[in-house]
């Protein structure tokens, strides 16, 4: 399943191309492209550069603070970083079962979530590249430029993302950083006027949401050599999957499945993630490699996120959004789709789900209720688990005797398609770069296809004094005076 | 009495009763005209320690709590010269220990915060000393962070002046001051504190937290989400 593009054999001889930053996308990475005087490509790396180190400052902490520090990884997906952490520490407060108004509200901020950010990616980060052509004019492909030739869509996106952050400010009190979701509940639920606010547009909701998957899949049945081979690579994939094998992006089971849709596990706990998954560290990222553990680093890898999910399930709950998973499944035939472009056909059936879900929770008086906070035995670690926006979020935490957090892992959606995501690159590079002369229009082609990822790279990045690095001291003509390595263990060679 | 009550001072022009033995700026909170402060609490004595209550009593500057009200006096509190010094004065309080609001359980119900958005506080300003302050958990149900620590001693002064102990004190001088508990070990479960006591319930900040509380408050009920301290009634003080 994979290329040979990761190291090239001597890149001293190769010409440099960076694309940095990577543009319309959540945080900060760089592509770097290595060619030889034929523009024939030998080494593409997607390179995060950020450097975070939650997992690290959050030792010592009270675990009641973690779920409204953690979020602060993220402006654009933090609820899914406080519902995850507070999934994780329902257990150290004896918290087996939320009470129903707990979980209606947490999922229904989560709902606001999935709305608000899938409408972001789509219409203000991807629908440039969709709608103009990825070597479009450059000063015309973004949303100002949408607002100018397509104004109704970019209305309806502005629109919709704002409706899912009413959601949110409704649920946790702000649009961004709330604080709605608390270990063993939540500190709120909705009041009769917030709902009828919500209800007064939810349906306008559901229905521009239904007109988006179906533009979505306009262009996938308008462009099918496009659609169906750009940057395209097999690979396994995994999410959570509800227990009666629905959509599920609150709750669930992990299941995976190889490059041909055969299970690979399905129904595990993900208190035992760690059982399943390892990460491997690379010297060139901050960001990790996550793998399944039974299959090893070089086949383990796996995808994550709307493409994996929306064909992982067995069926939608929604009426509206199963529909649109079967068009969308009889169309990829046989095998699963793996095309990266299809990422967004995927994600705009789930923003429909988001709506449809917020609709239904809107009609269950449960959200009004005034049981907020369940209790029970004490626990010292937890393990919470959501499908964020963009895929798989794992937090993991141990706390001492008093209180305070002891350790803290954090396996972040885009880290799970780190591979994935420079497999895609790898792909776009072999595809359109090897052997042109190298244009901005061209390049655009990689960020196209890691956008269709929607990675949020200030998420992804954990590796605090985990990185192997190797120093190379060289002298005037290039060579080699000496070297310092230090293995991921932090061993000094 | 009656007659006392009737004289006056001046605060930024406008007339404040005062009655015989109150300071300036219990005359101003009593009648509803707020001071900017700290380390101030109506329960206590004045500890006049920082600063921000300073005012200028016909034109030279004195801490507002430790003035005693007289008549005529002509007092300037709200004024650009005085609120330039109060918000240098937050800023080096916010770099000195280690604030970080948007993770801290007392955000809407802390009166640094509070104070500094008062006094239109858009940046820290001066460099960060990030001082290494662990927590001590020991306790099973308060913890103490140190990191918010703003020297105000309003803790030592209610474990001293009302719980009639000395759990609290403030050690070292200048720079070093820092906030010791009173027990060999250095820590809070060997004292004899108590969850009853006074001093329990008095941090303006977050360095004494009940535990297991975190954000039980929903953002929109804090005590200064509604209104800007300048706009709360005296009695809320001592919430």
């Amino acid at each position: 399943m994979t290329t040979n593009l990761e190291t090239a054999a001597h890149p001293e001889a190769l010409r440099r191309v960076a694309i940095d930053p990577v543009s319309r996308v959540e945080g900060h990475g760089k592509v770097t492209i290595l060619l030889d005087e034929h523009n024939k490509v030998h080494q593409v790396r997607l390179h995060i550069v950020e450097f975070r180190g939650f997992e690290k400052f959050i030792q010592g902490r009270p675990y009641w603070e973690v779920p409204v520090m953690v979020q602060r990884l993220c402006g654009i997906c933090p609820v899914s970083h406080q519902l995850a952490a507070s999934k994780a520490l329902d257990a150290i407060v004896g918290a087996k079962h939320v009470t129903p108004t707990a979980e209606k509200n947490r999922r229904l901020m989560h709902y606001g979530q999935i709305l608000q950010s899938h409408a972001l990616h789509f219409f203000h980060l991807c629908s440039p590249d969709l709608l103009f052509g990825f070597d479009s004019e450059v000063a015309k492909r973004n949303i100002v430029g949408i607002a100018e030739q397509h104004p109704e869509t970019a209305k309806r996106g502005i629109l919709l993302r704002k409706f899912g952050q009413e959601v949110i400010r409704h649920t946790a009190g702000k649009r961004i950083h709330g604080t709605g979701a608390v270990p063993g509940g939540v500190n709120k639920s909705l009041t009769i006027a917030e709902r009828d606010i919500l209800l007064k547009d939810i349906y306008q909701m559901v229905s521009w949401s239904r007109d988006a998957v179906h533009l979505v899949k306009q262009l996938h049945h308008q462009h099918p050599e496009l659609y169906n081979s750009f940057g395209a690579f097999r690979a396994n994939f995994m999410s959570l999957v509800g227990f009666d094998g629905s959509l599920d992006l609150y709750h669930g089971r992990l299941r995976a499945r190889d490059e041909n849709g055969k299970v690979l596990f399905d129904g595990v706990d993900y208190q035992n993630y760690s059982q399943i998954i390892a990460e491997e560290v690379k010297n060139w990222s901050y960001m990790k490699f996550p793998y399944l553990k039974s299959l090893g680093t070089e086949k383990g890898w796996y995808r994550v996120g709307p493409l994996s999910r929306v064909q992982n399930c067995d069926f939608i709950s929604t009426p509206l959004a199963e529909i649109e998973r079967r068009d969308f499944v009889a169309y990829s035939g046989v095998m699963p789709m793996h095309a990266p472009l299809g990422y967004h056909w995927a994600r705009m059936i789930e923003m429909l789900h988001a709506a449809e879900m917020i609709k239904d929770l809107l009609h269950d008086d449960d959200i009004l209720g005034s049981e907020l906070m369940a209790t029970g035995e004490r626990g010292f670690e937890g393990v919470g688990v959501i499908e964020a926006p963009r895929g798989t979020l794992i937090h993991h935490y141990r706390v001492d005797e008093q209180d305070l957090v002891t350790m803290c892992n954090l396996i972040v959606s885009t880290t799970h398609n780190n591979q994935a995501m420079n497999e895609a690159v790898r792909r776009v590079a072999q595809q359109y770069l090897h052997g042109h002369e190298v244009t901005e229009g061209l390049l655009n082609h990689i960020e196209v296809a890691i956008r269709a990822f929607d990675p949020c790279l200030s998420c992804a990045t954990h590796a605090l004094g985990k990185m192997p690095l190797e120093v190379e001291v060289l002298d005037a003509a290039g060579l080699n005076l000496s070297t310092l390595s230090r293995t991921s263990e932090g061993v000094l060679s | 009495m009656n007659q006392d009550k009737l004289e006056t001072f001046t605060l930024d022009g406008q007339p404040i009763p005062f009655s015989a033995g109150q300071t300036i700026i219990q005359a101003a909170m009593a009648a509803g005209v707020y001071i900017p402060h700290l380390c101030f609490h109506p329960e206590f004595k004045p500890h006049g320690s920082c600063k921000l209550c300073t005012v200028k009593v016909n034109g030279r500057q004195t801490a507002s709590c430790t003035y005693f009200a007289q008549a005529n006096l002509v007092v300037e509190s709200n004024i650009t010269e005085l609120n330039d010094e109060r918000r240098a004065l937050l800023q080096m309080l916010f770099v000195e220990g280690n604030h970080f609001c948007p993770s801290c359980e007392k955000s809407g119900d802390c009166q640094l915060q509070a104070t500094a958005y008062e006094l239109k506080m858009m940046s820290p300003h001066f460099d960060h000393f990030f001082p290494d302050r662990p927590v001590d958990a020991t306790h099973p149900d308060y913890l103490l962070d140190f990191n918010r620590c703003i020297l105000c001693s309003l803790c030592v002064r209610a474990s001293r002046d009302v719980d009639g102990k000395a759990v609290f004190a403030l050690s070292g001088r200048g720079i070093n001051s820092h906030l010791i508990v009173n027990a060999e070990s250095g820590n809070l479960v060997d004292t004899d504190f108590s969850s009853t006591d006074k001093a329990a319930h008095i941090c303006p900040v977050g360095v004494i937290l009940k535990k297991r509380v975190g954000f039980a408050v929903p953002i929109g009920q804090r005590r200064f989400d509604a209104q800007p301290i300048s706009a709360q009634p005296l009695s809320k003080e001592d919430v």
